[in-house]
């Protein structure tokens, strides 16, 4: 058997900072998804199909309101679709987090030299990467519903499928870093995330909704980036709005709601506690 | 068998001061229904061989997460390589390896890519680790299967990439967690032929949490656990040799009435346990004879052994090592209360 020197180097090399760590997570995320076949047809599967078939069932049902008045079901619901895949994605992630900590290579990342901040950033922009791929290549459906993009738009709307997912991924680490198991995790997907993208005017217009349910949609910072997604894929269709709100509005309270999903993630995963994988 | 130190280690060691490579001192920690430990103190010494030995709940894991920083204790302190777990985790870290009970290889990715990313957490990269993997890898015997998914391997296969992934980074110190967990026995053999290789020419100090007597036997020194107490800490000849003389089992029709008669008649502690007589003489071969016709028919089977760390275990606690109900003091008949 191969013999080292009889004594090891010093230490470790000084640092291991946080770049490096971060881009060994980030691209282990990447690798992993892609090597899961089941997963990658997965998150776009079920959403394709919800898609084909609300979309073709509601077909021209509803008439009313700006924005959905002039559009086939399928060309209304396109945008929120795209979102759900998103939101998908970045529940896979978050999955991956809780399950990882109690049995995974995450074990091994936290008793190593590396600062929580690397983690976060590894982890959420390894799913951001995910979401973003996936969500575009739901693209490829767009001639479908008669969307025509010019480069400029399809770089906007890659920067809002970018922005979106970044959010959705953060705060899907945010609420999987404190959890334990994956059985609680369920209930906020059901009770919460799914709710978060039934009111964001992915499947039905704010105008016309009740009173109530229209002040949450526009409390929901997931509306913007479908609305945002909306005004770019069928710029000639009014907006959903009862105000103005310009595209540059919409992608900047995006902005916003994901630095602060981030900042969360980050100020979660920096706590050290007495319980156990803290 | 290598010549280890049999003094117990309570008193000056034999070797010049070498500072302890790790020192516990009145580790405390509570979840919320239950204390998991109860002050614990010890030191490790460089180049050694240690052994945390307990049944389960006996403290020993959560021992290990505190000691490889995944959890902050209740109080009291645990310093490796002189940083402080609770203080300086990120520079403590940079001197363990860690080997987890729990799996934590990724199955999807190939043997070289996980010691890759490993290698990255450490502050590696490039020639100098592509360098290190291959060493590693060859030291656990899987550098031709550098290039499989670790899915393709098998348990002890699997072990052996988590051994390596410990590794990497040459740590001074090595934590593992019930390490030949699922290994069959030639597995095991070679896992402990390693550690005691990596003990000798790499002057690591490893720390290996088990619950079996076999492996607990093997190490330099030893602590036993039960219910968060450190109960004995020493070498294993040390602690078996404090027994004093060979273990006498003896089975009756009542047990109870025997110890006794056993008691009075010839003036030794006697204890019921398992419906068995339990006997601590020295030269009990000599004791036998003279039980077996002092109390004729009385006895329905009889051995004789020699101590084990079972029986310091027993000796210690008062209750056998996976007993749920703790059986009664020796000499006065009191009862430990029974765990429910």
């Amino acid at each position: 058997m191969s013999t080292q020197s009889a004594t090891f180097p010093a230490t470790a090399p000084a640092s291991a900072g946080i770049l490096l760590p971060a881009f060994t997570l980030w691209w282990r995320e990447v690798v992993r998804f892609y090597r899961q076949r089941a997963r990658v047809v997965g998150v776009i599967l079920s959403p394709l199909l919800f898609w084909i078939v609300l979309g073709s069932g509601f077909g021209t049902s509803f008439r009313s309101g700006p924005g959905a008045g002039q559009q086939h079901y399928l060309d209304y619901f396109y945008p929120g679709t795209l979102v759900m895949i998103v939101l998908f994605t970045a529940i896979f992630t978050m999955m991956s987090v809780i399950e990882d900590r109690n049995e995974g290579f995450l074990l091994s990342v936290m008793v190593a030299p590396v600062p929580r901040a690397a983690i976060v950033l590894g982890k959420v922009l390894g799913g951001t990467t995910l979401a973003t791929i996936q969500g575009l290549i739901f693209l490829v459906f767009s001639p479908l519903v008669g969307i025509h993009m010019t480069l400029a738009s399809f770089a906007l709307i890659a920067l809002t499928v970018f922005l979106v997912s970044f959010a959705l991924t953060a705060l899907g680490f945010a609420i999987a870093w404190p959890m334990d198991s994956t059985a609680a995790f369920h209930a906020i997907i059901n009770l919460f995330l799914i709710p978060l993208w039934l009111l964001s005017g992915a499947l039905f217009p704010l105008s016309k909704a009740s009173g109530w349910i229209r002040w949450i949609m526009y409390a929901n910072p997931l509306t913007y980036g479908v609305e945002a997604l909306r005004t770019l894929m069928y710029p000639e269709a009014p907006s959903s709005f009862s105000f103005a709100f310009s595209l540059t509005a919409s992608i900047l309270t995006l902005v916003l709601f994901a630095l602060f999903m981030f900042g969360l993630a980050f100020a979660l995963a920096n706590r050290r506690t007495t319980k156990p994988s803290a | 068998m290598t010549t280890r130190p049999t003094a117990l280690d309570l008193g000056p060691s034999a070797q010049p001061a070498a500072p302890p490579v790790i020192s516990v001192r009145d580790l405390v920690h509570r979840y919320q229904d239950r204390t998991a430990l109860n002050g614990v103190s010890f030191d490790v010494r460089p180049a050694e061989l240690f052994g945390l030995l307990g049944p389960n709940g006996s403290g020993k894991t959560t021992l290990f997460r505190i000691l490889s920083t995944l959890m902050v204790p209740t109080s009291g302190s645990a310093t490796i390589a002189g940083f402080d777990a609770v203080h300086q985790p990120g520079a403590l870290r940079r001197h363990i390896g860690v080997v987890f009970q729990a799996q934590s290889v990724d199955l999807k990715l190939t043997a070289y890519e996980n010691l890759w990313h490993q290698g990255h957490l450490y502050g590696l990269r490039g020639s100098e680790l592509k360098k290190r993997i291959a060493e590693i890898l060859a030291r656990v015997g899987l550098l031709d299967r550098r290039a499989d998914r670790v899915e393709t391997f098998s348990g002890g296969m699997q072990r052996r990439i988590e051994l390596a992934k410990g590794l990497l980074h040459h740590p001074e110190v090595l934590l593992l967690d019930e390490p030949t967990t699922g290994l069959d026995p030639g597995a095991r053999r070679d896992l402990w032929q390693y550690l005691q290789i990596l003990r000798d020419q790499e002057r690591v100090s490893v720390i290996v949490t088990t619950h079996l007597m076999e492996e607990a036997e093997r190490c330099d020194r030893l602590a036993i656990l039960n219910e968060g107490n450190l109960v004995a800490l020493g070498t294993p000849e040390a602690l078996t040799r404090e027994i004093g003389g060979d273990v006498i089992l003896l089975e009756a029709r009542d047990p109870q009435s025997l110890a006794d008669r056993i008691r009075a008649k010839f003036q030794v502690e006697a204890t019921v346990m398992d419906n068995h007589v339990r006997l601590e003489i020295e030269h009990g071969h000599r004791f036998v004879p003279d039980v077996v016709e002092a109390l004729p028919g009385e006895i329905q089977s009889l051995s004789v052994s020699k101590p084990t760390l079972e029986d310091v275990f027993i000796h210690r606690t008062g209750h056998r090592f996976w007993s749920e109900d703790a059986g009664p003091m020796p000499e006065t008949g009191k009862k430990k209360a029974k765990k429910n």
